[in-house]
Formats: C-alpha cells, structure tokens, sequence
C-alpha cells in the first residue's frame, strides 16, 4: 500500500514540473510582447530569491549582497555585450560574480548574524560608488547604454537559468553537502567539530549563488538598454530576494518561488495600477505578512491543507 | 596649516551630526535590538517639517526642534508599543526577532517614504538661515553650521547624564545587558524598550532638523543617513554613547579629508573604512 503511494509520487511531481515547464517554454508564442515581459521579470525575482535561499536559509546568514552580484552580472554585459555572443555573456557575468563571492566570502564568512548583513550592505554601496567614481574619472559618463534583443531571447534565457538553479538547488538539498549546510545553521560549532570544513563549504556555496545572481543580471541588463552604477546596484535588489523568501517561506524549496512568483506579480501590478502608492501597499502587505504570516505563504498552505485534512478525519 | 585646521574643523561639524544620527540607531538597536532602516526616514520627517514650519508659517528651526523631538518621539513609541513588541513575543529567539524586525523596519521605509512623498513630493527643499560667516582660527564657516554642532553635543550630553545619573537611565543600561534579567528584577521591561526607541526616533527627528539648516533636504534622503548611522553605530561600539560621539567625529573627521582630496570619493572611503573595522574589529572602538 505505502509503496504504490510513494511510487505515484515519484511519477507525479516531475511530470508536473515538466508539464509547467512545457506551458512555460510555450508561452511566447501568441501572446502579446507585455506578458512576456511581465513572465520573464517573474523569472528574474525567482532566480533571485531561490539563489538567495540557497545559501541564507540553511546557513542562516542573512545576506544582503544580492544587489552586488547581480550589478556586477549587469556590468558585465555592459562591458562585454557588444564583443562577444549573449550565452557566453551571460556565463561570463555569472562566473565574475561568483569570483566576487569567493573573494568576499573569504574574507568575511567568519563575521556573525548581523554584521554579516551589515558588511554585505556596505558591499552593494561601495561598488556602487566605486564604479560612479571610475566611470566619472576614467570613461568620463555615467551610463551605458546596451544593444536591445528581442524579448523572447531575454525570456528563453531567464527561463534556462531558472532550470539551471532550480536544478542545482536540488541536487544541493540531496546531497550530503545540502546536510552540512543545514547543520552550519543549526550549531557552527557542532558542525566544525563533527568534521565539516566549515568555511570552505560556506564560501562555496556563496560563490554557487552568487553565480546565478550575476547571470540573470547579465540578462536583465539587456532588457534594461540604459545603466548606470545607481541602477545596477540598487539596494533595493538586495532586499527584495530577502522579503520575498520571507514572504513565501522557507522551509521547502516551493516557498522561495512562490513568495517571489506571487510577489513580484503583486509588485508589477500595483506599479501599473496604483503608482503613487504601490510602496505604501508593498510596506503594508510586507509588514502583515511579518506579523501574520510567520512562516510565509507555505506555512498557510499548510496550515490549511492540515485543516481539510482534519476536517476529512473528523468525517470518518 | 590654515588649510589643515579648515578640514578638521569641517570635519567635526560634520562628525556632530553624524553622532547625533548614530546615538539614536544605537539606542534602538543596542537595547530594543531593531536595526531600524527607517531611521533615516525620521531624520526626513523631521527636516522636511521645519522646512514646512520655517516656509510656510515663518517659524524659527530652532523653534521647531520643540516640535520634531516630541513628534518623533511618540511616533517612535507607539511604533514600538504596536509593532515591535508584537514581534517580540512572537519571534521563537532574539535572532529571529532582530532579522524580522529588520524587515519590519523596512516596510516601514517604503511606508513612511510614499506617505512623504505623497505630502512633500520629489523636490528638493532648502531655506536659509542664520548664514552668516564666522572666522574660526582662520577658517571661515557659516554660523548655522556651528548651531548644529552645539545643539548635537547638548542634546548628546543631556542623554548621556540621563542615562548615567537617572532611575530609568539605569533601567534602560540594564535592559542593553540583560533583558531577561533586568525583567526578573522589576524593570517595566516593554515600557524601558518602548521608551528607548522613542528617544532614538526623537533624535533622528531633531537630528533632520539641524540638517534642515544646513543642507537641502527631500524625501528619498533617509537611507543615505541610515547607512552613515549604521557606520558610526559600527565604528563607535554597539549602545556606546561616547562610543557614537568619537565615531561620529572619526567619520566626519575621514570624510572631510577625502572630500579635500577627491569628493568622488568620500562615500567609498567611508565604506572601505566600515569594511575594513568589521575585519579587524567587528566591537568597535569602544565596544566590549
């Protein structure tokens, strides 16, 4: 009886996420170039959050560098987009980001709870005031502007990278690599003493996040056609990955992508219809979800999945 | 030398607001343990509203300080009293409490920042007062500029004699140790924490006034000041009160020297700087 239950299983939830891939690598055709945008945008967020989460939620090292990672992607594709074709520019921007991470990681992974936040926050602004200051001195502009593709390019691209991480994400949580991380998070100590090279296993998995960050921002660059060092390390990046986990939930990998699915939906929306007061709405859906939602949209599905359970139970 | 003396003096009268701005962050993270990213907006709020105060209905800024402190204050205390004790109780331990509070405070940024934008809009704001130049050794600098120095170092002595001399100054240096504890022995402990973010928000208000003389001010500035309060809180030492003032002077004291050299670069010193102390001492100076 168990093992059919658990055979049905193993068959339903990759055909699923086949099948939403599928719908998802169909959806450009037909349809009007705005979803496209709205899609990909959505895209990016996941990517952002789910890379986040990667190495914040088990580590609980709050990091606020995604904004860092993902302006050094954005660079990239400044600098490089016109010379060289877009896979191997977006790989590029992903591979400078993670050799950022390991340089960063090393030498700050030892700073604990909030001053890691803190550093990681003075490391979005100064690259951004860095690279102001070269660009001012040395290039004598502020901006850059970049070669538009078209939208489903940026689209199908996004979308790879969001396989790419969502399988790398898996095989993370399966591995016994995925274990250590969780037990860094639980006692660093125990976990040192038990063997684990904790250090070197949290700079990796920096780096491996910081990866995806760069990529997706070597893409959104390109959809973005004008930069510039305010909009490339904006500090808003940085914390948007943070609230939208939140927001969704942490505790199973399908939390991160539905906080960021449902949220950047959210935030796209109250832009076009509400935009002189869709950061009121955002700071006062954020700070509900805070007070009531403590373990994000997951821990409601759960809550009322266990009530219709209940409810069943109560039938029979 | 003249010139030497001019970029140090500069660099004090920049660094007193600075500690001012610091002492507020530090009360309210290093005993109500919020690492409040709103706390610029405070400082907004209370620069924006001298300007209303001074331009529309003529009234002195220094004036008005009577009015920001108090506002803020409440303000800051009902926040703490509604939203903050909430997450208190309901967070499993302090660091959960420190990280949701953090996000807490920063749904309060976007909150506080439309609102303003929606009362004061985009544009930059400045008015003119008490710039007159006085010569000091040498250097020359507006009297405004000195008003503000003065007015953080009272407002800073006065908290400090508060918190060393007084009953409830006493309450609230054990609440920083020990909040458990300080509860155990009859301190009113959600009352101490409620107080102590209101003082912080009382001086980011006052602190947004002095601004006010000197530099024009708008609705997007908050962040900048909570980043530079954050620096200071760093330099200085968690919940140090002399610890915020010499951070405060150490700042400002650093970023007028490099503003002498490349004004480019001050921003990026600064942040070199906080880089560099979390390396090598993450306490601070005058941190246990």
């Amino acid at each position: 009886m168990n093992t059919t239950r658990v055979d049905l299983r193993k068959v339903w939830v990759p055909a699923l996420l086949l099948i939403i891939l599928l719908l998802l690598a169909a959806l450009p055709y037909g349809r009007p170039g705005y979803t496209v945008v709205l899609v990909y945008t959505i895209l990016m967020y996941i990517v952002l959050t789910v890379s986040w989460v990667i190495f914040s939620a088990p580590t609980g090292y709050i990091s606020l560098a995604p904004a860092a990672f993902f302006g050094v992607g954005i660079y990239t594709s400044a600098i490089l987009g016109m010379a060289l074709p877009l896979p191997v520019v977006v790989c590029i921007g992903g591979l400078a980001s993670s050799c950022l991470a390991l340089l960063v990681g090393a030498l700050t992974l030892r700073l604990r709870g909030i001053y890691f936040a803190f550093f990681t926050f003075g490391l979005v602004e100064l690259m951004k005031h860095f690279v102001l200051w070269y660009e001012l001195k040395f290039t004598g502009t502020r901006g850059r502007f970049l070669i538009p593709v078209h939208n489903n390019t940026i689209y199908y691209v996004m979308l790879a990278i969001l396989v790419a991480l969502l399988l790398t994400t898996y095989f993370i949580r399966r591995s016994k690599y995925g274990l250590a991380l969780q037990s860094i998070g639980e006692d660093e100590e125990a976990a040192a003493h038990t063997g684990i090279n904790v250090t070197l296993l949290k700079v990796i998995t920096f780096a491996i996040s910081a990866v995806f960050m760069g990529a997706a921002g070597a893409i959104w660059a390109i959809r973005l056609t004008y930069i510039d060092p305010y909009i490339a390390f904006d500090p808003l990046n940085s914390f948007m990955p943070v609230l939208m986990a939140i927001f969704g939930g942490m505790g199973q990998l399908y939390g991160p992508i539905l906080g960021a699915a449902v949220f950047s939906y959210l935030r796209e929306v109250l832009i076009t219809r509400f935009p002189y007061y869709y950061m009121l709405l955002i700071g006062i859906i954020l700070l509900v979800a805070i007070l009531y939602l403590p373990n994000g949209l997951v821990g409601l599905i759960q809550k009322w999945h266990k009530r219709a359970l209940g409810g069943q139970h109560a039938n029979t | 030398m003249v010139k030497f003396l001019d970029v140090v003096i500069a660099g004090l009268l920049l660094g007193g607001l600075y500690a001012l701005i610091a002492m507020g962050l530090s009360l309210q993270y290093g005993v109500a343990r919020v690492l409040n990213i709103s706390h610029g907006e405070f400082i907004m709020l209370g620069g924006l509203t001298t300007w209303t105060l001074n331009t529309m209905f003529d009234i002195n800024p220094l004036v008005s300080l009577a009015v920001c402190g108090p506002v803020a204050f409440i303000l800051g205390f009902i926040l703490h009293r509604t939203l903050f004790k909430r997450l208190l109780a309901s967070s499993a331990s302090p660091g959960v409490f420190e990280s949701n509070s953090m996000l807490a405070s920063f749904s309060l940024l976007f909150i506080i920042q439309n609102i303003a934008s929606i009362a004061w809009g985009p544009e930059i704001r400045a008015y003119s007062y008490l710039r007159v130049p006085v010569n000091l050794a040498g250097a020359v600098f507006g009297a405004n500029r000195l008003v503000t120095l003065g007015f953080a170092i009272v407002i800073g002595l006065a908290f400090y004699l508060f918190v060393t001399r007084t009953r409830m100054g006493k309450a609230i240096r054990a609440a920083a140790q020990d909040p458990a504890t300080a509860g155990l022995m009859g301190v009113n402990i959600d009352l101490v924490l409620a107080l102590c973010f209101g003082f912080g928000a009382a001086m980011a208000g006052m602190a947004g006034m002095l601004i006010s003389m000197c530099y024009p001010v708008h609705v997007v500035m908050g962040l900048e000041y909570t980043i530079i309060a954050i620096i200071v809180v760093v330099l200085g030492g968690l919940g140090s009160i002399p610890g915020s003032f010499i951070g405060g002077f150490v700042l400002g004291i650093i970023g007028s020297v490099v503003t002498h050299i490349d004004p480019g670069l001050s921003l990026v010193a600064y942040y070199l700087i906080f880089i560099l102390l979390l390396l090598v001492r993450p306490t601070g100076i005058m941190g246990r």
